[in-house]
């Protein structure tokens, strides 16, 4: 997947009023067949599963016993024991030796990840674009479900999700049909792509996070704010951790910025309160929706909204104030 | 990529547009197409000395952040003020309308350092290959 293709601006303004689609065949996906419960596949992450619905999906973590976050997934579930589980790129080899190490009894787990494409089609007009390719059932998906389509006699999975905050689908297809999908989608349906760019500068104006940056083994999922994908009735790896971050409150924090000027905060940028180094930035870019840097951090301590912060590194210094999350409240998600 | 043939360039992409006793300056066609699409700029302030080949304005992109390096010695004279509020000007007209400032150089002998435009195209070209 390139960085852009026209342009990060262009594409980000695109997927925000149009439709774009994002080639994100790099994502890992796995197959698992297994009685949630008695595999242990429960225990693996953090949101309750048992209570998916079929053909729904749920985002959440794994962790190890210290809470660090190993990943962030969705993990799908097809039918009572068959599940499709989404997870980072980067993460995922490791991702399956902890699966495996972790689940007993009887299961089926296979790394799917070289035979899947995926196509992520986000903006206000995927939905139509969608429509006229697969039919009207599209339309029935609400956000965080999905079903099985054809696409030239090819099976394919279509759940309504996105990174992007806009309105939008990701669909699974075989390797093998992957590059016509993505040239049928192209040609003549007002879909034009984007690239990795784009999808950092949208998915960071919805303050979502990015696994490797905002998230990583020596986070846990209380600091960076994602509480209510943890399901605390159930016993899960890292709950003890957790249970104990709960009592004494995080640590750290992730906060959402945003600059006083263009100038944008960068990964790696200190986060200063008056001369105190408080923090770090994990994230941070020009924000082509609001014209002005956005940044997210983690900061030791409680800090409120609207508080003044300086980030910084060796030769440039801005003023940020603290914000609620997301960036954008209104788009067409 | 446009290479205007009248202008002066640095190894580092900036290009300098000589008139009488004063420069323009600002960074190449190569520049912003290898930076893409163009965030903020910081400028160097009006009656500020300069020196060739040191930092004097900041240049980010959607990307990452740049630093610009000055092909002359010299002052100040103007700052292109529309670039605070469109900074794309610097993609979409490099050497005309996204210029960055302008400049009293103080040492002629100093263009001996930058190169023509036929010397810049074989330069890029070679960073291309």
């Amino acid at each position: 997947m390139p960085i852009q293709y026209q342009g990060i601006l262009a594409e980000h303004a695109y997927t925000r009023q149009a439709v774009s689609v994002f080639d994100v065949c790099h994502m890992g996906e796995f197959l698992l067949e297994a009685d949630p419960a008695l595999s242990g596949f429960d225990r693996v992450v953090t949101q309750n599963i048992i209570s998916i619905p079929p053909a729904s999906c749920r985002y959440g973590f794994m962790l190890n016993e210290q809470a660090g976050v190993l990943d962030d997934l969705v993990v799908y579930r097809i039918n009572k024991n068959n599940w499709m589980l989404v997870v980072n790129a980067a993460t995922a080899l490791g991702d399956f030796e902890y699966l495996k190490k972790n689940l007993s009894g009887e299961y089926h787990l296979q790394n799917v990840s070289d035979k899947t494409g995926k196509l992520d089609l986000q903006g206000p007009h995927s939905l139509d674009v969608l429509r006229d390719i697969f039919g009207d059932d599209i339309g029935k998906l609400s956000y965080y479900t999905f079903a099985d389509f054809v696409f030239e006699k090819e099976h394919c999975i279509i759940s309504r999700t996105g990174y992007t905050g806009e309105l939008g689908f990701e669909i699974y297809i075989s390797n093998d049909y992957v590059v016509k999908l993505w040239e049928f989608l192209l040609k003549g349906r007002g879909v034009k792509p984007a690239g990795l760019g784009s999808r950092d500068t949208l998915r960071l104006e919805m303050g979502y996070p990015l696994y490797g940056q905002d998230l990583d083994i020596n986070r846990t999922p209380l600091a960076a704010g994602f509480g209510k994908f943890i399901d605390f009735s159930k016993d899960f790896i890292g709950k003890d951790a957790l249970l104990k971050e709960l009592n004494s409150g995080p640590g750290e924090h992730l906060i959402c910025f945003r600059a006083d000027s263009r100038r944008a905060p960068r990964h790696g940028f200190a986060i200063f309160d008056m001369d105190k180094r408080v923090g770090t930035v994990t994230s941070g870019s020009f924000s082509p929706t609001l014209s002005v840097g956005i940044g997210m951090g983690y900061v030791a301590g409680n800090y409120n909204i609207g508080t003044q912060l300086v980030v910084r590194d060796v030769s440039t210094e801005i003023s940020v104030t603290i914000v609620k999350k997301p960036f954008l409240s209104k788009t067409s998600l | 990529m446009n290479i205007e043939k009248n202008l002066l360039y640095t190894k580092d992409h900036e290009w300098v547009r000589i008139e009488g006793k004063v420069a323009y300056v600002g960074i190449t066609d190569y520049a912003q197409h290898s930076l893409g699409d163009i965030t903020f700029v910081e400028l160097p302030k009006i009656g500020e000395e300069i020196k060739q080949a040191s930092y004097c304005a900041t240049v980010e992109s959607v990307k990452a952040a740049s630093e610009v390096y000055a092909p002359l010695s010299g002052k100040v004279l103007s700052v292109n003020a529309e670039l605070s509020a469109h900074p794309e000007l610097i993609n979409q007209s490099p050497c005309e309308k996204g210029y960055f400032f302008t400049m009293e150089f103080s040492n002629e002998a100093q263009k001996a350092n930058l190169m023509d435009a036929a010397t810049y195209q074989r330069y890029v070209e070679g960073i291309s290959k």
